[in-house]
């Protein structure tokens, strides 16, 4: 099977009544956007494939994601990251705690701080590893966020409107750290906005819904 | 898939720890009243135990004051609750009543009580305080006001205990309901803020507040201690002579006591549906006035009843406990001084033995019953998260039915039903009773904040790869923290101040704090009942101070968590 | 009285049996009796007993290794309908109640019933130095105990009074009614179906009524209300001078020594000579508390202790209830700080030191020495005053 996330005619429907319906494949490395009025049902899209769909949603067809299926997978198991609006960091670790959660099991604990050590470096907070999540400015929870599900080794990454809270500057430096590391680990990408600079600078397909 | 249906297995098991005991205690009252007791040598059925109860002469004054103090002091506390609300919502005293609450709530039912009672006695504090300077008075006035026949000292005891329930859960469902807008909207068209608060929020909030009224009109014309403590006594409430009659050496009585229980049922229901034909009359006059638009009068003056009324009951009940303590610490006190003599340790060091002994049973009890009670809520709310399906209307009844069903109607089944089965009385029985009291609290007290969570966190950490047990402990319950504490000073709470359960149930051999207090209030001697009263009365505040210490320890360096 | 013939037949049906503890062989059951909790089941309204029962739980825990636990009660009929449902139920052994501190109808009903465990009581150690002759420690409201409760308090009926308000002593009921109509709201007594409440009642009745011999009979139709209608008509004259007109009672003994420390009324009775001074001593009472007796005198009855049937601490039972007829435990109840009951004992058979201690002991400031306690009157038989009580809870009280 092909690397990369494929949506092989997934379609969702709730009570019955159809709601989406998507038949793609995002390469590794590529980014695909998803556009469309509110209500049209792109989050429940990624809620359907982080494996987190509401009771009364329904979903056919498969999805599969480095050659494996993951359709029926438990959420915990499908190596699908998630970026959304909030940075939803957890308010009662810290930040090198926040950043550990996602790591892998297994290692020394050396070796573990050494991997959060080596990613707060990359995003630039080198000694921010015993702050307070709070009381970081919304640039920097982006991108502990950010780095937060790198460090977990996702297959897939994708955006719920995960530049929508930040101010014009900061959004083009998030997109472009989050492309630049998606790019590099050559992640498929699965964008949702409804802002089209967005869809620009990430480069790649646009699918418009409703 | 298997996991599921084992997280589905927690809320039937819920259900039953629930409603089996009130199911096997009605059905264990059901059989004597009818005159079916083979531990005592009687076969049924016949209606001699109906006939017994119907030849006590004090049976229609009894029926008719448990009746007139229950309806009472439930529509009382509720228009104080109304009117309290209505008229202060979002004004800076406002906090304060909010902040007031806990505190008020966590004092036992019985403590109050007791505190009242020395309060408002022709030989109590305010009459000590106003002689004999203002009075004139060198002996206290034989006035009845304690175990007065019209129950109206046992109103005032209810109804100072209950406002603040009603409060608080009223401030829950205020939090689903949307006020600030629509007042704002009755404002602009005219309407003064009690009279909008009362048009357009109270229907839509009333809905949610119907279940604990209901809770506290059958809590008020069941209850037993408070009766004892302030109620009339010739003749008392009727759950007080069904407790009587459970106690007298001849068995005939059990049976008459089975048969007034069964009234007592029937009485509580007669009341829930007086009350709903009263919701019925209160909208049928609602909508009149609305549609006759006028615009309210004599705001000030309601505004000004509600937080008289309701500084008056929580003055009532803290000034009681004030009282309490000094008696507890007081040398000779006569009337009329309104301080004692002298202060002495004696008191408390007369009753140290007593005292470890009872606190030690009541912390075993409620700490038993709470660690039960949460793992089992948790237990539901977590189930109701992972299968998708929140708790429906009915359920909500089911939870309260524990709560809607007399004490007196199902307990001393229970107790005849353990002792035919023989089972050894002991702790174990009086935790698992507690337990069906103090579940329903501690779901209504952890249930929103738990649902309020925001769900988001738990995406994310799967996303991370973390399965659904790690997300439980190492997300959910961590940032969880204050109200899991809180529900469960809630639980402890309740546990503490349990009366009949520990008395019927624990078949003698229990004693708690609150049994104890109200086995000494019938001695009369002020400083014992002090000494308990202020015992009972801190082993429930200090699971509350718990519960906002520890969060800001434990998270004193996560300014996300101070909310 | 269907109750009782259903008592009887349960009795007839399964007889007790002395099986295990025999209180002959006193060194095995103090053997058997090391390690055992005792349930002791005893009113609780009292801080003083309560003190004194902790006492003695710590001195048998001590000399003897018997844990003692006092349940306390609100009434006795508690701990009887307790056995009662154990014996119905069929819980023969392991009982949930060890010893009862009893007298009077209950003790009856035990007795009658085969609730009881022994007999024992005579065959304990103390009971040589127990006064058999000049105290009522052998018949219990004219029911013969028969070693079925051993005795451990003497109690005399007195009235207690604030000299502040009432200084002078009462002679008799009738002038205690003159003087409550003419000082209305100052005197009450505990509602009945309480003990103390009943007693009144029957003080009552002995100083009022012509015929007090017919109260040492059963009671029958044909004497009740010759005897009884004297007692109606002057409860009819001092009820609507009681203390809130009547309508509300405290609820028993201990309940009217706050009332007098309130300064709510002047007069109380009480079970105990020793009372008043006890509670002057723990600051309950005003010093201005003093104690008088009936010219025509007043009743007096044993406290007992019995053990159930199905206890399962018999022997720690035994041992408790002969160290409560010790002399040391004795003196100690009779002293007014702690207790102030009356002995059991017979001065003239204690040892010498012994006797010396009682003699040497202040009996308090609101006593009345033995002498002046005057004549103990006995107790009527107990179904006069079960039918007295149910009468008054009609005209009176509408209690139960």
């Amino acid at each position: 099977m092909a690397d990369g996330l494929i949506l092989h005619e997934v379609a969702i429907a709730r009570d019955d009544t159809p709601l989406i319906a998507l038949d793609r494949t995002v390469g590794p490395g590529d980014v695909l956007t998803v556009m469309g009025p509110s209500g049209v049902g792109k989050s429940t899209l990624l809620a359907a494939i982080t494996g987190t769909l509401p009771p009364g949603f329904s979903l056919s067809g498969k999805i599969w994601l480095d050659g494996h299926d993951i359709t029926r997978a438990p959420p915990h198991r499908r190596r699908v990251g998630i970026l959304f609006q909030d940075d939803l960091l957890f308010p009662h670790m810290s930040v090198a705690q926040n950043l550990g959660f996602g790591l892998r099991p297994g290692g020394t604990a050396r070796d573990r701080t050494r991997l959060i050590d080596l990613g707060l470096m990359d995003i630039g907070l080198e000694g921010f590893g015993d702050r307070d999540p709070a009381t970081l400015s919304g640039g920097q929870k982006a991108r502990v966020a950010l780095m937060r599900m790198l460090l977990s080794d996702p297959c897939a990454l994708l955006l719920d409107e995960a530049f929508s809270g930040l101010d014009a500057a900061l959004r083009i430096q998030m997109r472009a750290l989050v492309f630049d590391r998606a790019r590099a680990r050559r992640l498929p990408v699965l964008m949702v906005t409804h802002d089209e600079e967005d869809a620009q600078a990430a480069g790649g397909a646009v699918i418009r819904l409703g | 898939m298997r996991t599921t249906v084992s997280w589905g297995a927690l809320p039937v098991l819920t259900l039953c720890v629930l409603l089996g005991p009130v199911a096997a205690g009605l059905w264990g009252t059901l059989l004597p009243a009818f005159g079916h007791l083979p531990a005592a040598g009687q076969t049924g059925p016949t209606l001699a135990p109906f006939a017994d109860l119907l030849a006590w002469p004090g049976l229609a004054r009894s029926v008719w004051l448990s009746v007139f103090t229950g309806l009472t002091a439930t529509a009382l506390s509720l228009g104080i609750t109304i009117l309290i609300v209505a008229g202060w919502w979002g004004t800076r005293p406002f906090v304060w009543v909010q902040r007031a609450l806990s505190p008020l709530l966590s004092v036992p039912h019985a403590a109050a009580a007791l505190g009242l009672a020395f309060l408002i006695a022709p030989s109590g504090w305010i009459g000590r305080a106003v002689s004999p300077a203002l009075t004139g008075w060198d002996r206290p006035p034989d006035w009845l006001i304690i175990n007065d026949p019209l129950g109206l000292s046992l109103i005032a005891g209810l109804v100072a205990k209950e406002v603040p329930f009603l409060l608080l859960m009223t401030l829950a469902a205020l939090g689903q309901a949307d006020p600030t807008r629509s007042l704002r909207v009755a404002q602009a068209l005219g309407y003064g803020k009690v009279t909008g608060w009362i048009r357009c929020v109270l229907p839509r909030v009333y809905a949610q507040i119907r279940l604990p009224v209901f809770v506290v009109l059958v809590f008020g014309m069941s209850v037993v201690d408070v009766a004892l403590i302030l109620g009339p006594s010739t003749p008392p409430t009727l759950s007080v002579q069904i407790v009587r009659w459970m106690n007298d050496p001849d068995l005939a009585r059990r049976l008459t006591a089975a048969a007034a229980a069964l009234l007592q049922l029937g009485l509580v229901a007669g009341a829930l549906g007086l009350w709903c034909a009263g919701e019925r009359l209160a909208a049928w006059i609602g909508v009149r006035a609305i549609a006759r638009g006028g615009r309210g009068r004599g705001e000030r003056a309601l505004r000004g009843v509600g937080l008289s009324m309701g500084l008056v009951g929580a003055a009532a009940v803290l000034g009681g406990l004030a009282g309490l303590i000094v008696w507890s610490f007081a040398g000779f006190w006569g009337f009329p001084d309104a301080l004692p003599d002298g202060f002495t340790l004696r008191n408390w060091s007369r009753q140290a033995m007593a005292l470890k002994g009872a606190a030690a049973d009541t912390a075993l009890i409620a700490l038993a019953a709470v660690t039960l009670a949460i793992v089992l809520v948790v237990g539901c709310l977590e189930a109701e998260h992972r299968r998708g399906r929140t708790l429906t209307q009915r359920g909500l009844v089911l939870l309260y039915l524990p709560l809607l069903v007399p004490q007196t109607a199902f307990l001393p089944g229970i107790q005849t039903l353990l002792l035919s089965a023989g089972a050894q009385t002991g702790a174990g029985p009086v935790i698992l009773a507690h337990l069906v009291f103090v579940l329903p609290y501690v779901f209504l007290s952890l249930a929103d904040p738990w649902r309020a969570w925001d769900a988001r966190h738990g995406r994310v950490a799967a996303a991370l790869g973390a399965g659904p047990g790690r997300v439980l402990w190492r997300v959910r319950l961590p940032m969880l923290l204050r109200p899991v504490l809180t529900a469960l000073a809630v639980g402890i709470a309740v546990s503490v101040g349990q009366y009949l359960p520990t008395l019927l149930i624990g078949g003698g051999r229990i004693a708690t704090l609150t049994t104890e207090a109200v086995a000494l209030a019938s001695g009369g001697d002020r400083r014992a009942i002090g000494v308990f009263a202020v015992a009972q009365t801190g082993a429930a505040l200090v699971p509350f101070a718990a519960a906002l210490a520890i969060p800001a320890l434990v998270w004193r360096n996560r300014r996300g968590l101070h909310g | 009285m269907k109750s009782l013939f259903a008592l009887a037949a349960v009795a007839l049906a399964t007889a007790p049996a002395l099986a295990d503890a025999d209180p002959a062989d006193w060194a095995a059951v103090e053997a058997a009796a090391r390690g055992q909790t005792v349930f002791w089941n005893a009113w609780g309204g009292s801080t003083a007993t309560n003190d004194f029962i902790a006492w003695a739980g710590g001195r048998v825990a001590m000399d003897f290794g018997v844990t003692v636990q006092h349940l306390k009660l609100t009434d006795t009929a508690e701990a009887v309908t307790r056995v009662l449902s154990e014996r119905q139920a069929g819980v023969d052994e392991g009982g949930a109640v060890d010893m009862i501190w009893i007298n009077g109808p209950n003790f009856a009903a035990m007795k009658e019933a085969g609730l009881l465990f022994g007999p024992f009581a005579e065959s304990l150690p103390n009971w040589q130095f127990v006064d058999v002759d000049g105290k009522t420690v052998q018949s219990d409201f004219t029911v013969p105990t028969e070693g079925f409760e051993a005795p451990w308090a003497m109690a005399q009926v007195v009235f207690m009074h604030d000299t502040d308000d009432l200084p002078q002593r009462l002679g008799s009921m009738a002038a205690i009614r003159d003087w409550a109509v003419a000082n209305p709201g100052r005197f009450t007594y505990p509602q009945p179906p309480d003990f103390l409440g009943v007693t009144f009642l029957k003080q009552a009745l002995i100083d009022i009524t012509g015929d007090a011999g017919a109260l040492q009979a059963p009671v029958s139709d044909a004497t009740y209300d010759a005897v009884v209608d004297p007692l109606w008509a002057f409860l009819d004259t001092l009820t609507p001078a009681l203390w809130r007109d009547g309508r509300a009672y405290p609820a028993n003994g201990p309940a009217q020594l706050q009332l007098i420390a309130d300064n709510e009324i002047d007069l109380a009775i009480s079970f105990s000579p020793g009372e008043a001074s006890a509670a002057i001593a723990n600051a309950q009472l005003p010093p201005s508390v003093r104690t008088f007796v009936l010219d025509a005198g007043t009743l007096g009855n044993a406290s007992f202790v019995a053990i159930p049937y199905n206890s399962s601490a018999k022997e720690g039972a035994m041992v408790l209830a002969n160290f409560l007829m010790s002399p040391e435990a004795q003196l100690r109840a009779q002293d007014p700080e702690i207790l102030g009951y009356g002995t059991v004992l017979d001065m003239e058979a204690l040892p010498a030191t012994a006797r010396d201690a009682f003699a040497a002991l202040d009996l308090g400031v609101a006593t009345l020495s033995p002498a002046e306690l005057g004549q103990v009157l006995p107790e009527p038989h107990p179904s006069w005053m079960v039918r007295v009580a149910d009468d008054w809870m009609l005209r009176y009280g509408t209690g139960q």
